[in-house]
């Protein structure tokens, strides 16, 4: 780790701008994502621009929709009785995050622009295309378990580690941003991240010194009817092998609309339209349902020890739609 | 051998009673001192820069940018470093030293394994030296590694000898070949695990302070003060008396502490070169490169039977990584050789040098992967016949030791079996695997038979008795988190007669009478024997001077005549005859009187022989009349999501026979610790090694995954009532090593009892288990 200042922005344009200002500052909020990053020497920053004290909360729930703002915890809005009760699959993906501890502390915000846990990305003494561009992608060949069948590149496979937003991305939530010149702007998630490509150093497309404000999510049947899966390594407290968030509008015994994105085998929340459609005007069953789930992983590349995922992504999605089904 | 320390079992006594520990106020309440929590004056900090190469030379190593920085006060490679008087380099010096580690970094410019270290920073404050050791510039000239025995580069061969020398690279009792060649049943299958990692809660720590050129003073986090003195006076050329290792509390160890590894002796010689104290504690990633490990394996068993399942050969290979230097590999065929009655029986290790460090000895060294090995083939031939686990296991009960032709000591795994199956409810099992449902999951059931040996170790305490009825008993033995302080006072208040609040136990300290390493499970047998002897010892000679002393009841008494119980001194054939220590004393003007004595296992334990001082290469295990073993069985019910996966235990019951228990509740802790260890190793923990690197790419707990809450159910725990006269003075056998033997058998016994799937590749994780789903 190396030596930073600290400073405290008291307003959004204030740190936008001291952000702007310093190519190698870094916003902080939970510091949970962040803090490891610098101890581990893998991000170098000068200067830390604390975003607690700015007024980006509230959980607000209206006939349109979720608003929720970047500096609130992960625990406050998993446990907020509006999202249990309307957005599901959004509470459970964070309630299947990380520990208590972690939760209590992490921000909404902070937990989208969490990095990969790639294990070479995590460790400065392999290559890695992502850490430092160029250097090579010891993951294609190596210990590629836990790393993406889906979006990856020969530069790079590793996955997005995020529940969160996978729940969003099925729910297709927009965030809000604010830059230093004023006008925020809104951004559907899933436009946010980039595919890793020849540049897996950019994942998203957010310029220097712009913050995230807010999270919202539009109001629908499927969303009331949502749910989060996780597979994992340990029964709490791990990452995803893979993960599926799922909603369904089901009507009379028919699909009227539906919602699936993947986790834990895309280098970005992987949203699956194919198995949406599949889905949709065809009766909630077991049969209707592995169809569908079968069309997910049709373009994926799996290498040497990730192959297994392209079975169980397609049986997460199914037991994930037998639960909202029931 | 001497008689039962009856008293123990009475009215009015602690010893046995579940109480809660001594230390545990100080511990909650963050004063109990570990290692690194000594505070010294001009205490400096030690960080360690690590190679990022697996195998190579170092060609430069520049230091200005982290000796510029604010508050360093020396950046140390091998370039700088004080000489020792000897190394482990060469085999001479590793037999003295009894190093792990046949290579000690910073001594040259070879780099054999990734994040070995090539240099220290000491610096005023510990986020400066973090900060400089990021500063140190290393260029290499580097090779490509042999990650592991699966490089097709990889040169395997036979050792003589493995397990740091101990125990032979090949055994063979009858003909075990021949035998299986025409067995009417031959089942041959393959277990793999990968490279297991300790991870204490508490990692590796050292504060050295040089308090004058001849005297030397340790803060380590150790198993054994002891062991760390031999191997430090060995390295150091100092007499014994000079160096003082001190280790109050240690937050678990599991083998990895019971070594003296590579940061120690180098943060001695950093304290040395910079003429303060220096503290350094190993980070969470450096634990996984610097006190060992369990090595990577892959064992076979060929297990040949009758029609009707009586074994009649057992055949062991084990094929596993080394590192450059080290014949190290766990004996699993130990467990293998002497569980059942096994007429004939062969072993043999292979295994290959790899860039890698060395393996050690961690949690049930070789019991814990042979009994993997064992007790899933045995589980097979039980499927093969149609014959209930239990049952196939008690048509091969051994009555005696096969391995050696000794009786067992004592031995209860009848017992274990029984109540085991009793409290588990293993009556409900449906004979047939995979054919037990509830819901989605798949439900199994499954078991598999413990035991560890009962090491041959001695150790001493003394015990100094207070004419105002208060105790201090010492001994240097360490406490692993697992209650030694508690269990002793226990006994030593019983053998006093005094109340706990009266009695204080010390230990942890080279000052102290010596004691072996708390490993091995021999600590509680050994130190506890040593305590109850010790106070043996007072009551003798306060008996001698009460049969002197006209005014005493028992003057002119024969000394034999006269003994000692709850505080008072009696005649044995007239308990009314006699009178308290404490009048004895007074009228003596004694103020206090002190007992010394040894405490060991085995035959002519009682004798009190004086032994050396222990460390490296004096507790070889001598011949004995008897095997002494401690038995036990673990029962598991799991729960399989066959479509996704997972697994998860619902059900846990561990029967134990041990000997005596000294705490129900520390050691019930004991037994669950264990089992979580088991459960972990067969159902999630791996380190992974690249194997194009041969580096670690989950060196964290983030991603080195062990058990949370969520994954492991109530659990039963129960110990027979066992009487062993042989073993030890207070027999004692230890429990903290058996609690995991069998465990993952169990485990994976249960799974595939679930499933009707046998998996032996660990851990099970869900991506094994769906795919063994997907092959039928
Ligand atoms: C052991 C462990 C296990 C975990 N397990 C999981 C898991 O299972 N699932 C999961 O989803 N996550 C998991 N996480 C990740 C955790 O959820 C994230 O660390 C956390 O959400 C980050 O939030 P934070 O507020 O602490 O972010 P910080 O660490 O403060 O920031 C993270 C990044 O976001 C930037 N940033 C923060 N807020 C803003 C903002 N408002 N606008 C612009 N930029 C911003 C920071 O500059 C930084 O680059 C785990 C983390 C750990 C350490
Ligand atoms: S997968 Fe991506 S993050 Fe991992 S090593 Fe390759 S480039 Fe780096």
């Amino acid at each position: 780790m190396n030596n930073f200042a600290y400073t405290q922005a008291a307003s959004t344009k204030e740190a936008a701008t001291a952000a702007q200002a310093d190519k190698q500052a870094a916003f902080i909020s939970g510091g949970t994502s962040l803090i490891d990053l610098m101890k581990s020497n893998i991000e170098q920053h000068t200067l830390l621009i604390d975003l607690n004290k700015l007024s980006l909360l509230g959980i607000e729930n209206s006939a349109a929709g979720l608003r929720i703002g970047a500096l609130e915890r992960m625990s406050d809005v998993g446990e907020h009785p509006q999202v249990v009760q309307n957005y599901p699959v959004v509470s459970q993906a964070l309630l299947a995050s990380a520990s208590p501890q972690l939760r209590n502390m992490a921000s909404m915000g902070g937990n989208l622009l969490q990095r990969t846990r790639c294990g070479y990305f995590r460790d400065t003494a392999f290559p890695c295309n992502k850490r430092v561009p160029g250097s090579g992608c010891p993951a294609q060949t190596g210990d590629n378990r836990t790393l993406a069948i889906l979006g990856g590149s020969p530069s790079c496979i590793a996955t997005h580690a995020s529940d969160l937003a996978v729940s969003l991305v099925a729910l297709e939530a927009k965030l809000t941003i604010e830059s230093p010149k004023g006008q925020p702007r809104t951004v559907p998630l899933a436009d946010f991240y980039k595919l890793p490509g020849s540049t897996p150093h950019i994942e998203n497309h957010l310029a220097p010194g712009e913050v995230i404000t807010a999270i919202t999510i539009p109001a629908a049947a499927h969303a009331r009817r949502s749910h989060y899966l996780k597979v994992r390594d340990r029964a709490s407290y791990a990452y995803a092998l893979v993960s599926a968030a799922v909603g369904l509008d089901v009507q009379g015994g028919t699909i009227r609309s539906a919602r699936v994105a993947l986790g834990g085998v895309g280098t970005v929340p992987w949203r699956v339209p194919a198995v949406e459609q599949a889905l949709v005007g065809k009766s909630a069953t077991e049969d209707t349902f592995r169809a569908a789930a079968a069309l997910a992983v049709r373009d994926a590349s799996p290498r040497e020890h990730n192959k297994f995922k392209l079975e169980l992504a397609q049986r997460t999605i199914v037991r994930a739609l037998l639960e909202v089904a029931a | 051998m001497s008689s039962e320390p009856q008293f123990f079992d009475q009215p009015g006594g602690v010893v046995g009673k579940p109480l809660v520990r001594v230390e545990g106020r100080e511990k909650v309440t963050g004063k109990a001192k570990y290692s690194a929590e000594f505070p010294l004056p001009g205490l400096t900090y030690g960080v360690l820069a690590t190679s990022t190469i697996a195998k190579g030379k170092i060609q430069n190593i520049d230091t200005t940018a982290a000796a510029r920085e604010p508050g360093v006060i020396a950046v140390l490679t091998h370039q700088n470093l004080p000489k020792l008087a000897k190394t482990p380099n060469d085999a001479a010096g590793k037999k003295d030293i009894g190093a792990p580690m046949g290579f000690l970094p910073m001594t040259s410019d070879e780099i054999f394994y990734s994040a070995q270290p090539v240099a220290m920073v000491v610096a005023d404050t510990l986020d400066h030296a973090i900060h400089a050791a990021t500063l140190v510039k290393v260029t290499y000239q580097a090779e490509k590694p042999i990650a592991s025995f699966h490089d097709s580069r990889a040169e395997l061969f036979n050792p003589a000898k493995v397990q740091d020398g101990k125990e032979d690279g090949h055994k063979r009792r009858g003909d075990a070949k021949s035998a299986f060649a025409s067995a009417p049943i031959q089942l041959t299958a393959t277990y793999t695990h990968p490279v297991y990692n300790h991870n204490p809660m508490e990692p590796g720590s050292t504060t050295a302070h040089w308090e004058a050129p001849d005297r030397l003073t340790v803060y380590e986090s150790t198993q054994g003060v002891t062991r760390t003195q031999s191997s430090l006076v060995a390295m150091l050329g100092m007499p014994r008396e000079q160096v003082r290792v001190i280790t109050k509390y240690i937050g678990g160890g599991f083998g990895c502490k019971g070594s003296t590894w590579p940061h120690t002796i180098l943060t001695i010689q950093a304290a040395k070169a910079v003429g303060r104290p220096v503290k350094l504690m190993l980070t969470r990633k450096q634990m996984f490169t610097s006190m060992g490990h369990r090595e990577d394996q892959s064992q076979t068993v060929q297990l040949g039977a009758t029609a009707d399942g009586k074994l009649t050969a057992l055949i062991h290979t084990k094929v596993s990584t080394t590192s450059p230097w080290d014949n190290y590999a766990e004996s699993n065929s130990k467990i293998i050789d002497l569980l059942y009655a096994t007429p004939t029986f062969e072993a043999s290790y292979e295994m290959a040098r790899a860039n890698v460090m060395t393996s050690t000895f961690m949690r049930a060294p070789g019991e814990a992967p042979g009994s993997f090995a064992l007790e899933c083939s045995m589980d097979d031939l039980a499927a093969r016949l149609g014959v209930d686990p239990i049952e196939i296991r008690l048509r091969n009960y051994a009555d005696h030791d096969y391995s050696t032709g000794q009786p067992w000591s004592s031995k209860s795994l009848k017992q274990c079996y029984a109540r085991g199956a009793e409290l588990f409810g293993w009556s409900k099992r449906n004979p047939k695997a995979g054919a037990t449902r509830d819901g989605r999951y798949l439900v199994g059931m499954g078991m598999a038979s413990a035991s560890y040996p009962v090491h041959n170790s001695q150790g001493s305490a003394r015990a100094r008795l207070y004419a105002d009825g208060h105790a201090v008993v010492q001994s240097g033995a360490t406490d692993l988190g697992t209650g030694t302080y508690t269990v002793m006072t226990q006994v030593a208040a019983d053998s006093l007669g005094l109340p706990m609040d009266k009695v204080r136990f010390e230990l942890g300290d080279t000052n102290l009478p010596t004691a072996p390493n708390s490993g091995g499970s021999v600590a509680a047998g050994t130190v506890s024997s040593s305590v109850y002897l010790a106070v043996q010892d007072v009551w003798q000679k306060l008996i001698k001077v009460a049969v002197a002393d006209k005014k005493s009841p028992l003057y002119k008494a024969k000394p034999e005549d006269v003994t000692a119980e709850k505080g008072r001194l009696f005649l044995k054939k007239d308990a009314s005859k006699g009178e308290a220590f404490g009048d004895l004393m007074k009228r003596a003007e004694l103020t206090d009187v002190e007992g010394m004595a040894q405490g060991k296992y085995g035959p002519g334990y009682e004798s009190g022989h004086s032994a050396s001082p222990a460390g490296p290469g004096n507790n070889t295990e001598s011949a004995s009349a008897h095997s002494m073993h401690s038995f036990g069985a673990h029962f598991c019910e799991v729960r399989v999501d066959m479509d996704l996966g997972t697994v998860r235990v619902s059900k846990w019951v561990s029967v134990i026979g041990a000997g005596r228990i000294l705490n129900s509740q520390t050691a019930r802790s004991q037994i669950i610790g264990g089992a979580i260890f088991g459960i972990g190793s067969v159902l999630m923990e791996a380190t992974e090694r690249d194997a194009n690197y041969s580096r670690y790419t989950n060196a964290d707990l983030a991603n080195y995954h062990v058990p949370v809450n969520a994954d492991i159910p109530d659990m039963t725990v129960e110990f027979v009532e066992e009487n062993d006269p042989y073993i030890n003075a207070m027999g004692v056998k230890g429990i903290g090593e058996i609690s995991m033997v069998g465990v993952a058998a169990a485990v994976a016994n249960a799974v595939f009892h679930a499933t009707g799937k046998r998996l032996r590749d660990l851990p099970l994780t869900p991506d094994k288990v769906m795919m063994a789903g997907l092959a039928s």
